[in-house]
């Protein structure tokens, strides 16, 4: 049992990273929506290894599917494509690379040689199940829940008002 | 699996969301690695609740390690929000500038 969780948790970890990176690197908009799907894919995955079901079906139902959706239908709405791609500035890529590394860089080396570390409970407990969630949500959460509806509508309103000419 | 191999991949997906932001031009790919350092915090937060879930105190609190699973549930519902507002400032700058250079956003104030 254990040895396939890691075995799968290091598939999804290389399909997330891989993923990541080529998204930052395509040229053309429309594929870097479908790596990026790829990546949400795979953190889903990671989602269903820790035993948090109600997130994997939320992350590809909300993000995959609604959000990245109208990533793609604003690309499309555009006309986007590898030609129309703002040239880029080698100095400053470089730069960028060179700082993002080197933050990378630090953090793990400081977080991979702690000490007192817990390993994860995966595949087991009832934490992520969608009837412990909905409790929770409904009793402890429901103001919260009730607020994030008004910022639907807010949001919604605001998209409108920005988005119609003038 | 230990904790900090998921702090790893997170701050992997973290620094991977920086250096797109910090090299891309484009403003919509610019937006898309934000939404990817969203969700490697995400990762992350859901890895410490099951790593707290082993715990005895969540053992005697039943729904004790629910709560971090509740918090990237509303960050889920925060980002859906932001993007339908930011994916309309971004026509609205195409509108303007026939570009979507981030370049270009100062034009956007008059």
């Amino acid at each position: 049992m254990g040895i396939i969780l890691t075995i799968s948790f290091i598939l999804l970890s290389l399909m997330a990273v891989g993923s990541a990176i080529m998204m930052i690197t395509s040229k053309s908009p429309v594929n870097s929506i479908l790596w990026l799907i790829v990546v949400f894919f795979a953190i889903s995955g990671h989602y269903i290894l820790l035993n948090a079901q109600f997130l994997a079906i939320v992350n590809i139902i909300v993000y995959a599917g609604a959000i990245m959706v109208l990533f793609l239908f604003v690309v499309m709405l555009m006309n986007l494509n590898a030609e129309s791609e703002p040239a880029k500035n080698r100095r400053m890529l470089f730069i960028a690379v060179i700082s993002g590394g080197s933050l990378l860089l630090v953090l793990l080396s400081a977080f991979m040689t702690m000490k007192n570390t817990h390993p994860v409970m995966m595949a087991g407990g009832n934490a992520g199940l969608i009837k412990t969630l909905g409790k929770v949500l409904f009793t402890d959460y429901v103001l919260p829940f009730e607020i994030s509806s008004v910022l639907f509508l807010s949001a919604m309103v605001g998209a409108v008002v920005i988005g119609k000419k003038e | 699996m230990d904790i900090k191999y998921y702090i790893a991949l997170s701050l992997t997906l973290f620094s991977i969301g920086i250096v797109g932001v910090l090299t891309r031009r484009n403003a919509i790919v610019v937006f898309m690695c934000v939404e990817l350092m969203l969700n490697a915090v995400n990762l992350l937060l859901v890895a410490f609740s099951n790593m707290h879930a082993a715990s005895t105190a969540a053992k005697a609190l039943p729904t004790f390690a629910s709560d971090a699973q509740i918090f990237v549930f509303f960050i889920m519902i925060v980002a859906a929000a932001e993007v339908s507002v930011g994916l309309s400032i971004i026509v609205m700058l195409y509108r303007n500038t026939h570009s979507i250079d981030v370049n270009f956003l100062n034009r956007l104030k008059n």
